[in-house]
C-alpha cells in the first residue's frame, strides 16, 4: 500500500475507533469482562471492541494505555519543569541527550516568546523530594555539559486539576462555537 | 502509600499496555501473583482514594486533536481564585501552580486548534492576566510512566 492510501486507511480506521477511545478517556470498567461492558455501551461485539484495542495499540494515535497513577499521590511530590534556552542550532541534539536520560520523563520544544519567555526546550524531571530532584538535575547538567546553557527548575507547588484529556469530545461546554 | 511486592509489579507492569484479553484483570492478576478478584477490588480502592486516576488510554495530541501548555502570571493573593477560574474548563486537564513569575501552569486539549484558541482568548479576556502560549514543536520521548 502506498503511503497515501495507507493515511486514508489509518483515518478511516481512526474514525471507527473513535467511539471506543472516547469511552477509554473515562476510563475502562474494572470489572470481570470490561470490553464486553464497552461493547454493550457501543453497540459492538466484544471482539470488535478487543479487535480495535489491538489496533489502537499498535497505532500512534495512544501515546499509552493502561493504569493512570497519580504521581504526587504516590509519593512523587517533586516535580519540575524545567525550562532552558538552548541555541536554535543546538536544540535538536540537546533535546535527544536529554530524552536519553533515565530522570527525564518528558523532553518537549516549544516556542520563545520574547521578551517575556527565551526558554525553548522542557524537560520534567520527578522525584520524592526536592533535594533530590536538583541532585538529579545537577548531575544531568554535568554528565551532558549543559552549565552554560540557561535554564531554571519550576517546581510545582500545588496541583489544581489532573485527569484525561477530552480530545475527542465533540460538545465544547463553553459559550464559543468551533470554525 | 506503602505497596507490597505484587501491587508494585502491578503498577509498574502495567502503566504501559493493557492485555487484549476479554478478561484483562485475569493476565494482570496472574502475571502479578495475584487473583482476578484481588487486582479487581486494588484498582477499584486506588481509584477511589485518587492514586489512580483511571486505567484507559492516554491520547497522542500529535495525531488527534489540539492542545498546549499555557501560562499565567497570577498576583499571589488571586492564585485561589484564577486557578478555579481556569479549572472550571472542560478543555484544561492539567493545571498546576509552579515556582515563577509566571505561576500557574496548564494544559488545554480540544478536538481542534480553533477551540483550544478560543478557550485561551477567554481565559486571557476573563483574568485581564499577561498569557504564554507554547504549544509543543517537537516531542522526543515517550511517556513511560512512572517506575514505582
Amino acid at each position: 500500500m502506498n503511503s497515501h492510501a495507507s493515511a486514508i486507511n489509518d483515518a478511516m480506521e481512526l474514525t471507527a475507533a473513535e467511539p471506543l477511545l472516547q469511552l477509554l478517556q473515562e476510563g475502562l470498567p474494572i470489572v470481570e469482562r470490561p470490553y464486553a461492558q464497552l461493547a454493550e455501551q457501543l453497540g459492538w461485539s466484544e471482539q470488535q471492541v478487543l479487535d480495535t484495542m489491538a489496533w489502537l495499540a499498535d497505532s500512534d494515535i495512544v501515546r499509552r494505555m493502561g493504569i493512570i497513577v497519580k504521581h504526587r499521590t504516590l509519593g512523587f511530590k517533586a516535580n519540575a519543569m524545567v525550562v532552558w534556552d538552548v541555541p536554535d542550532d543546538q536544540v535538536d541534539a540537546v533535546a535527544e541527550l536529554m530524552a536519553a536520560e533515565p530522570a527525564v520523563t518528558l523532553c518537549y520544544q516549544r516556542p520563545r516568546r520574547l521578551p517575556e519567555w527565551r526558554y525553548n526546550l522542557f524537560c520534567m524531571i520527578h522525584g520524592y523530594e526536592r533535594d533530590a530532584v536538583l541532585a538529579r538535575l545537577s548531575e544531568l547538567t554535568d554528565k551532558l555539559g549543559l552549565n552554560d546553557i540557561s535554564h531554571q527548575p519550576l517546581f510545582s507547588t500545588r496541583c489544581f486539576k489532573q485527569c484525561g484529556g477530552r480530545y475527542l469530545d465533540k460538545a465544547p461546554t463553553g459559550g464559543v462555537k468551533d470554525v | 502509600m506503602t505497596l507490597t511486592d505484587q501491587e508494585r509489579q502491578l503498577l509498574n507492569s502495567y502503566q504501559r499496555g493493557l492485555p487484549v484479553d476479554a478478561r484483562p484483570y485475569a493476565v494482570m492478576a496472574e502475571s502479578c501473583g495475584m487473583t482476578e478478584q484481588q487486582v479487581i477490588e486494588r484498582l477499584q480502592s486506588w481509584q477511589d482514594s485518587g492514586v489512580v486516576s483511571r486505567i484507559g488510554a492516554v491520547v497522542n495530541h500529535q495525531k488527534v486533536g489540539s492542545s498546549t501548555l499555557a501560562a499565567l502570571a497570577v498576583p499571589e493573593q488571586d492564585i485561589d481564585r484564577v486557578a478555579e477560574q481556569v479549572s472550571a474548563f472542560a478543555e484544561v486537564n492539567h493545571n498546576y501552580q509552579r515556582e515563577h513569575v509566571y505561576n500557574l501552569w496548564f494544559v488545554l486539549a480540544a478536538p481542534t486548534k480553533a477551540r483550544v484558541d478560543a478557550v485561551l482568548e477567554q481565559i486571557k479576556t476573563e483574568t485581564g492576566l499577561p498569557l504564554l502560549n507554547l504549544p509543543m514543536l517537537k516531542s522526543h520521548h515517550l511517556d513511560l510512566g512512572f517506575a514505582l
